[in-house]
């Protein structure tokens, strides 16, 4: 087996990984908290990205472009929770799931609107853009580094915020009982709309930092926004911890599986079958581990603890 | 036929609605307008994937993310046996029923085992599964999909090359399946599984195996689209995997609940208005997406039950049809 082929995959699985956690913070918050679905939480992935792409040609500066654009997502996001979502907590599942559903298909239209059908790149500075030489001579792009550390660093971020702050405390309460918090005269409506704006500048973040490398494109949050579904799933609803374990879980097994099945099937099985089978399999082993993880453990891996 | 006035819309609604249907390809001769008969023919047999849908989300209250995969195996189970120059019909449906049935028999044994939105996603997952193995099967062609040069054959019972034959086949189709499921729905069997959908537990104080009960109904709506997915394949001519793509299955939600899920004719309603909408609609703008999802988000925040609520509730104002 190639090591150094492999230690590169291991980065873009945690890259992977990362941007998956920085989209599943937000969704398994706002799915905790709130109980409500938001599968439009790709479309504001998409639109961090957008913004980051207008903003970088605007001032010429990638960091400036990223800098400005956080506050305009959540921006986005708290009109958002204003304008559909606010009217849509007494309802159940099915109709946030085709609310939601209503606006991804708005978001499309409008970024085809407003950008064209074409995507947009978005330059990476000449300190970004470089190789570096890890241990034992290999290349790794510096930009995908510079992904996951900062992806890391939200994380720890957050778990400080969650476990370590006023605000954090109120969060917490509001998912195990809404109805004491309110009791105890937090105003519960402006808690909700602080948590799905950050969470919105969160998704867009990943957006912002995965343009870059795939250029922003109308629909790129449809793909993912499922996986991130699955990982919050696989890491229990409203919880944190599920959702960084999951992210990391889902991330790794993702781009493990689509290099190196073939590899491990081959030693069960013919050559020939090996190579036809893997790229299905590997597509569909996060949606196995999910099933697998519902069937036996339905709460997932890490619940959060009271309810 | 007072059981049809139970289900919320009049019943002469519905008669009308399929005598529409019956009598389009003579309007559309008339009209010099061939393309009406293709647009109708798609709704038709979208409508009939609405209704076996309907029956475990309306009735049964199982909220299926994933029901689009069903037409994509339907749909397949047509073309790949074509792709071998094996054009006989009867065994394209079996096969389409059967390998339909079988997936809902395998999927729905886990799905059902959760609920609430865990269902919701854990049925989107499987569908996801059937989308990717399609998609890596490269000797059917995978992303971009597989030509079905000839359509079914049926031993001369029945020529689907032509499109108005084709065109009272999938009518007839439609007809047959609205009967099934008020068969089922009126059934023992269709009692327990609305029964379930109101307090699972209760009835299985009373003794019914709710569990079985659900599985076997999701095994029936999983087979009814499957076979609405044969004659999709037959239709197009051209299948891809992207036709179970999860947008696809959020699409086919949105007609139930937009028509009114639990009545009987109330998702040929709701695929009615999808269909002609997106059609009519994308003729004004190409931005018409944007219309159509601000109308979903309005129809979810101000109606309950969709179109047939709005008619029970118009019907009860001019003292007219359904009363409950």
């Amino acid at each position: 087996m190639d090591w150094g082929l492999f230690t590169i995959q291991m980065l873009n699985g945690l890259q992977l990984g990362v941007l998956l956690f920085l989209l599943a913070a937000g969704l398994t918050l706002v799915f905790g908290i709130m109980d409500f679905v938001n599968l439009a939480h790709g479309s504001l992935y998409m639109m961090g990205a957008y913004f980051c792409a207008t903003l970088t040609q605007l001032t010429d500066s990638f960091l400036l472009g990223v800098v400005l654009a956080l506050p305009l997502t959540a921006l986005l996001g708290w009109l958002v929770e204003l304008i559909v979502v606010r009217a849509l907590y007494t309802h159940d599942h099915l109709d946030h799931v085709l609310a939601t559903f209503g606006l991804i298909l708005c978001f499309d239209t409008a970024v085809d609107y407003i950008w064209g059908p074409t995507g947009m790149a978005i330059p990476l500075p000449d300190f970004l853009n470089g190789q570096v030489t890890l241990f034992g001579g290999l290349e790794f792009p510096v930009f995908r580094l510079v992904i996951i550390a900062s992806g890391l660093l939200v994380a720890a971020l957050l778990y400080v915020m969650v476990a370590h702050t006023r605000l954090g405390m109120l969060i917490r309460a509001g998912a195990s009982n809404r109805t004491m918090v309110m009791a105890l005269g937090v105003d519960i409506g402006k808690l909700f709309a602080l948590v799905f704006a950050v969470g919105a500048a969160f998704a867009g973040f990943a957006g912002m930092l995965i343009a870059p490398i795939t250029e922003a494109s109308i629909g790129m949050g449809n793909d993912i926004i499922i996986v991130a579904f699955v990982v919050i799933i696989i890491g229990g609803i409203g919880s944190i911890k599920g959702a960084f374990v999951a992210a990391m879980i889902v991330g790794l097994i993702d781009t493990m599986g689509r290099s190196f099945l073939d590899q491990l099937l081959k030693v069960f099985m013919s050559a020939q079958n090996a190579e036809t089978s893997a790229p299905a399999l590997s597509a569909m082993a996060i949606y196995i581990l999910m099933a697998v993880v519902l069937a036996f453990r339905p709460q997932g891996l890490f619940p959060p603890k009271v309810r | 036929m007072t059981s049809l006035f139970r289900t919320g819309l009049p019943a002469y609604a519905m008669v009308v609605g399929l005598l529409f249907l019956a009598g389009l390809p003579v309007l559309a001769v008339w009209a010099d307008n061939i393309f009406l008969i293709d647009l109708y023919l798609r709704l038709m047999i979208l409508a009939i994937a609405a209704v076996s849908l309907n029956l475990i989300l309306g009735y049964g209250g199982m909220v299926s993310f994933g029901h689009a995969a069903y037409l994509v195996v339907g749909a397949y189970a047509v073309g790949i046996p074509a792709y071998y120059g094996i054009y006989n019909g009867f065994l394209q449906f079996a096969i389409a029923i059967l390998a339909s049935a079988a997936i809902a028999l395998v999927t729905g044994a886990i799905a059902l085992r959760t609920k609430g939105v865990y269902f919701i996603m854990i049925t989107m997952a499987f569908a996801q599964m059937v989308f990717f193995t399609f998609v890596s099967i490269e000797e059917y062609g995978g992303d971009d999909g597989l030509v079905i040069d000839t359509r079914s054959e049926f031993g001369g019972l029945l020529d689907i090359n032509d499109n108005f034959t084709l065109y009272y086949f999938v009518l007839a189709s439609l007809i047959l399946t609205l009967g099934l499921v008020h068969r089922i729905v009126h059934s023992r069997f269709g009692m327990v599984i609305s029964g379930s959908k109101g307090n699972d537990r209760r009835m299985q104080a009373i003794g019914f195996p709710t569990y079985r009960y659900r599985l076997a109904s999701y095994v029936i709506s999983g087979a009814i689209c499957g076979y609405a997915g044969a004659l999709l394949g037959n239709f197009t001519n051209f299948i891809t995997p992207e036709m179970g793509d999860w947008v696809r299955s959020g699409e086919l939600i949105f007609m139930v609940v937009l028509g009114g899920a639990g009545s009987l004719f109330g998702p040929v309603l709701g695929t009615a208005m999808f269909v002609l909408l997106e059609e009519y609609l994308s003729r004004i703008t190409q931005y018409w997406h944007f219309p159509f999802g601000a109308m979903l988000i309005l129809v979810v925040i101000f109606t309950r039950g969709g179109i047939n609520g709005m008619f029970r509730w118009l019907g009860g104002r001019i003292g007219l049809g359904a009363r409950s």
